[in-house]
């Protein structure tokens, strides 16, 4: 079973391997309401944690999504481009944003795990 | 992520109005079909000649592509724009309390002045001194602006409120690079204030630093002081501001910004609440902006156009951009060239919103100034009535003042009723009202921020605070239907805006 | 006072309700020492009639078009408003309508502005065209920043026969006086196209602006310029004044031109001594969320009917506050729905008809003022407006001929100063309202004068 951890901005990155998938949490999809448009970042930018990396816009909001973790992006979820709703319908499966390489595996540690996030948001 | 939820429900919810279904839309409110629906390709309202032309002079650069642009005869025309006129708001209809935006009445009279063919079929490049009677006006609105403000320049080309901010501030950029004060790169911009004045700032590279407002919904002159160091260019402050509270520290803020080498820009959105009363020149602004279409009655059209003038203080003065009226005499000159000065250049090509200009000055005139000190007076008057009116049910946004020409209230009084603010809004329509301005400032939850201007009768006045305490009684007491499926009574149900943003369809395409 | 409601009755009477004596109560959070301190040097109020007397008199003042002999152009054209365009937008319900920020009394604004935005794009055969800027030359400045964000790039290269006011624009807009090898690269003024602008192109360019025809007449070749911007991953933006001319020249959009702007005001509305005017913008689908201003959008209501309603809007300030593509806060709303209407008055095959009617009238204005000696035309192609090198400095001839209620056009030197290379150029535009006695009166002015 893949890890999931969770920043406290409602980040979260599923690890596979060396990479993380990186996405919004359903919690925080929630309170955006309807999304309507990702901006996804490029493929190759190196980040570091807390860069701002992508913008999700609700109708009548704009938010800026700050990467958790450091590392190279590697992969962009294109399908958000024709169909923004997977933030809603499915935000930690199809509704994944970006995946990195992960550059520093140990930041993952001072994130939350499944408990500690649902506690932390109720 | 920095979980912005900032704002309003934007989808429309099918089961709770679908109800509406059954409301046909009365006869007079016809369903209208678009432009390209009802044209035709060979139609035409307007009688031309045809001519022959060869193609000697045109380079083989000759249109190819198709124009789709079908045609409507005079008849079809009017019936088309009348019908669609039909399902509009107007404040002529009806009161428009959208607060910040002075809905107040357009006098006819502007609009036959600005028709004059002495105004409007003048060319703006032609020879100065063919239209002096032009110069003459703009420069006679211009002596108005300063008197009021009690300033000494005025830059009167900006478009609009929001390029009026950039020309100040652009001054202000411009005034500080001549003192060598260009590594300032701050603006302190309260957090109550338009989303136009970060724009402006951001839009001239400068990084903005968010002062809060006070649990009374001012800005402090020790929070001002806090943020103030030898990086900060300017403060933008709008006073009175959008809580509708006339800022008790301005001339303190004013002081401390100076001080730190700073410069006071401020946002005469409400300049309307305190016209003939208080000159902003004494308050120590350096600049601030005059929407024409806001203070000065011009027709806001739909949304545009408006116009912004600008008054500056000596200190920047120097910087104004082209084009302006030089007065030598009885003679009028237009400088419109930069040369040497320190001009920071221009703003738009030609001279600004004259068409506008001409309906100010007619305002002002008809108003003279014992008149402009009764409309502040009055624009008080009234927003105060509708705040001592309605402030036992509904919930202040800042406690029990007084307040200016709005009056602030949060969603406070809605708690646990389940209608929202915007439910409220759209139950509002079904009464006949164009509701108040919603969720601004973003400083208070649910924001209904009322403006009733000077144009309102007591008797509007009290009819529209008996509906307005009918509807927030009605909504405490449960009745929540009347508020989630609303608005039955207008021309469409409730759109949705997710729909047009998901999959934007932004021009008529043959399906 | 005739626009104030209340009697003194009324307003005693809502003093009480507030709980105050007197209205100046209700300032006292004004510090006193600035709470009305200054006496005004102004006029107290006036019936209409005085004040109507007063502004006719000012406007009594200035040679309107209508009683000249009338051919200047630059940006700003004279054309027929037909009369039910000035009847409809004076209706109360399009002019005293605000923004329409609530849909659903707000249907006829936007269903306006839909058709609107549709009308722009299919004139310039674009995807998408906004709401409408300010003017053409501060969309012009809009186009450039757009173009700016969408590459990534920072150099922007502006023609030199672009509007000299609107290249004014674009320095200010960019901070930049375009007179250093830096990020904007602004051609020095000239008729004749001096300064080859695709050689400028580089790999850092994000723009070249192109206005055609340009401000001295001449149709400039779009197409081997969109190949050349576009080879180095640069965007063509083109530049209208005179959108009259897309009824006759080949579209911007046809041509690969990647955004484009224009000065709208030729359809729909006067000229107004240079304002309000209408700022066209259109663009590719690709670029829309980079596209500043307002849009409008076609949507359902909860019913299900078709319904419009302001969208896109996280691109604006309101929402993006610093982060927004723009500050602007507006648009032309009156201008594009009189632009609008008179689209719809004339459909394509009025607008067609009006654009060649144009194009004859120049031809005969030519054809007669060549023949003058000490006149010469400078333009091998052009639309409605051509350059001409006169024998003396333009400006001169300008004043002397505004004498005999002849508007002749714009001396370039009025807009160009200090360039004796210019000094001698006459602008000057026909239109449909071009006469022949109008022709036949300056021909003989001029040719006395150049004499």
């Amino acid at each position: 079973m893949s890890k999931t951890k969770y920043s406290t901005d409602h980040e979260y990155v599923r690890l596979e391997g060396e990479v993380g998938m990186v996405g919004i949490s359903i919690y925080a999809q929630e309170q955006l309401g309807d999304i309507v448009y990702v901006e996804l970042p490029n493929v190759g930018v190196k980040l570091s944690k807390g860069d701002e990396v992508a913008v999700i816009e609700s109708v009548k909001a704009a938010s800026e999504l700050y990467s958790p973790v450091s590392g190279e992006v590697i992969e962009v979820n294109e399908a958000l481009n024709d169909d923004p709703a997977l933030v809603n319908t499915d935000a930690q499966g199809n509704g994944w944003i970006y995946k990195v390489a992960l550059s520093n595996i140990s930041e993952l540690d001072e994130m939350m795990d499944d408990a500690a996030y649902t506690d932390f948001t109720s | 992520m920095n979980m912005n939820s900032t704002g309003r429900p934007t989808r429309a919810d099918k089961t709770s109005s679908s109800k509406n279904a059954e409301i046909k839309s009365a006869a007079l409110l016809p369903d209208e079909p678009l432009l390209f629906e009802i044209g035709g390709y060979e139609h035409s309202g307007v009688d031309l000649f045809e001519v022959e032309i060869n193609d000697e002079f045109l380079g083989g650069f000759e249109r190819k592509t198709s124009l789709d642009l079908p045609g409507l005869s005079e008849p079809e025309c009017l019936r088309h724009y009348v019908r669609l006129s039909r399902l509009n708001m107007s404040i002529d209809a009806g009161i428009y309390p959208l607060g910040s935006c002075t809905m107040k009445h357009n006098p006819r009279l502007n609009e036959k002045i600005a028709r004059l063919a002495g105004f409007a079929d003048i060319h703006p490049l032609q020879p100065v001194s063919s239209v002096q009677g032009a110069l003459e006006m703009i420069d006679e609105l211009a002596l108005w602006l300063m008197e009021l403000t009690n300033t000494s320049a005025v830059s009167m080309s900006p478009k609009a409120g929001a390029h009026g901010e950039l020309c100040g501030m652009m001054a202000i950029k411009a005034a500080l690079e001549a003192k060598g004060q260009g590594h300032r790169s701050i603006v302190l911009v309260p957090d109550s204030a338009h989303g136009t004045n970060p724009a402006t700032a951001a839009f001239l590279g400068y990084k903005v630093r968010s002062i809060p407002a006070n649990k009374n919904g001012v800005v402090d002159v020790e929070a001002v002081i806090a943020a103030l160091d030898d990086d900060v260019a300017a403060i933008m402050l709008t006073n009175p501001n959008t809580c509708g509270l006339f800022e008790p520290d301005v001339i303190k803020i004013a002081d401390a910004v100076h001080d730190a080498g700073g410069y006071f820009y401020c946002d005469g959105a409400n300049f309307n609440a305190i016209m003939g009363l208080v000159c902003p020149g004494d308050l120590g602004i350096d600049a601030m902006h005059i929407n024409l279409h806001k203070t000065f009655s011009t027709p806001h059209g739909g949304g545009g156009p408006g116009a912004g003038p600008v008054v500056l203080s000596k200190a920047l003065a120097p910087f104004a951009p082209v084009p302006f009226v030089k007065k030598s005499g009885s003679d009028l000159s237009l400088i419109e060239h930069v040369n040497d000065s320190d001009s920071f250049g221009r703003l738009t090509a030609f001279h600004g919103q004259i068409g506008m200009f001409t309906r100010s000055l007619a305002f002002m005139l008809s108003h003279g100034k014992d008149g402009i000190t009764q409309v502040a007076y009055d624009a008080v008057l009234n927003a105060n009535y509708v705040r001592v009116r309605l402030q036992k049910v509904f919930s202040l946004a800042f406690g029990d003042q007084a307040c200016m020409h709005e009056v602030l209230f949060d969603d406070s009084f809605l708690k646990g009723t389940g209608v929202s603010t915007l439910d409220f809004a759209k139950a509002m329509i079904d009464e006949g009202f164009h509701p108040m301005t919603m969720y601004f400032p973003l400083v208070v939850s649910g924001a209904m921020l009322i403006e009733p201007t000077e144009s309102e009768s007591k008797k509007t006045l009290d009819y529209f605070c008996d509906k307005m305490l009918e509807l927030a009684n009605d909504a405490i007491a449960g009745n929540v239907d009347r508020f989630k499926q609303a608005p039955k009574y207008a021309p469409l149900a409730r759109l949705d805006e997710t729909l047009a943003a998901r999959q934007p369809k932004l021009k008529w395409t043959k399906s | 006072m005739r626009y104030l409601p209340h009697s003194n009755i009324e307003r005693e009477q809502m003093l009480k309700a507030i709980g105050v004596n007197e209205i100046d109560e209700l300032f006292k959070v004004v510090p006193a020492s600035v709470y009305k301190k200054k006496s005004f040097e102004l006029p107290n109020h006036s019936p209409e009639f005085l004040v109507q007397a007063k502004l006719e008199a000012m406007a009594n003042k200035n040679l309107c078009a209508a009683n000249s002999a009338f051919f200047i152009g630059g940006g700003a054209y004279r054309h027929h408003v037909p009369a039910s365009v000035d009847h409809l937008i004076q209706r109360s319900e399009w002019l005293t309508a605000y923004t329409p920020y609530q849909p659903e009394i707000s249907q006829g604004t936007l269903q306006a502005l839909f058709e609107f935005q549709t009308q722009v794009a299919n004139l310039m055969a674009m995807d998408v065209a906004n709401a409408s800027m300010y003017d053409g030359s501060t969309a012009t400045a809009e186009a450039a920043l757009m173009a700016r964000r969408i590459t990534r790039k920072k150099k922007i290269i502006l023609s030199s026969s672009l509007h000299p006011q609107y290249k004014d624009v674009v320095k200010t807009y960019l901070n930049d006086d375009g007179k250093s090898e830096g990020d904007l690269i602004c051609l020095p003024d000239s008729e004749d196209n001096k300064g080859n602008i695709s050689s400028l192109i580089d790999e850092n360019t994000a723009a070249i602006i192109v206005q055609t025809p340009d401000f001295y007449g001449h149709l400039r070749d779009v197409k081997s310029l969109a190949e050349a911007a576009h080879a180095q991953g640069a965007l063509l933006i083109v530049v209208i004044t005179e959108i009259i001319s897309l009824g006759l020249l080949e579209a911007p959009g046809s041509m690969g031109a990647d955004i484009v702007v224009a000065e709208g005001q030729s359809l729909g509305n006067p000229l107004n001594y240079g304002g309000p005017f209408l700022g066209l913008m259109a663009t590719r689908q690709k670029y829309v969320r980079q596209l500043p201003g307002r849009l409008c959008g076609e949507t359902i209501d909860a019913n299900g009917k078709r319904g419009y309603v302001l969208t896109l809007s996280t691109r604006e300030q309101h929402i993006r506050r610093e982060k927004a593509t723009s500050n602007i806060c507006t648009n032309a709303g009156l201008c594009s729905l009189a632009f609008s209407i008179h689209l719809s008055l004339l459909g394509q095959k009025g607008f067609v008809k009006l654009a060649r009617l144009n194009h004859a009238r120049a031809i005969a204005m030519v054809k007669t003022l060549e023949k003058i000696e000490g006149v010469e035309l400078l333009n091998k192609t052009f639309f409605n407006e051509v350059t001409l090198r006169l024998s003396k400095p333009a400006n001169e001839v300008v004043e002397a001929l505004a004498k005999k209620n002849i508007l002749c056009g714009i001396p370039v030197s009025r807009l160009v100063p200090n360039e004796p290379r210019l000094e001698n150029l006459l602008v000057l535009a026909a239109t449909e309202l071009t006469t022949d006695q109008d022709i036949k009166i300056l021909a003989s002015s001029l040719a006395k004068e150049l004499s």
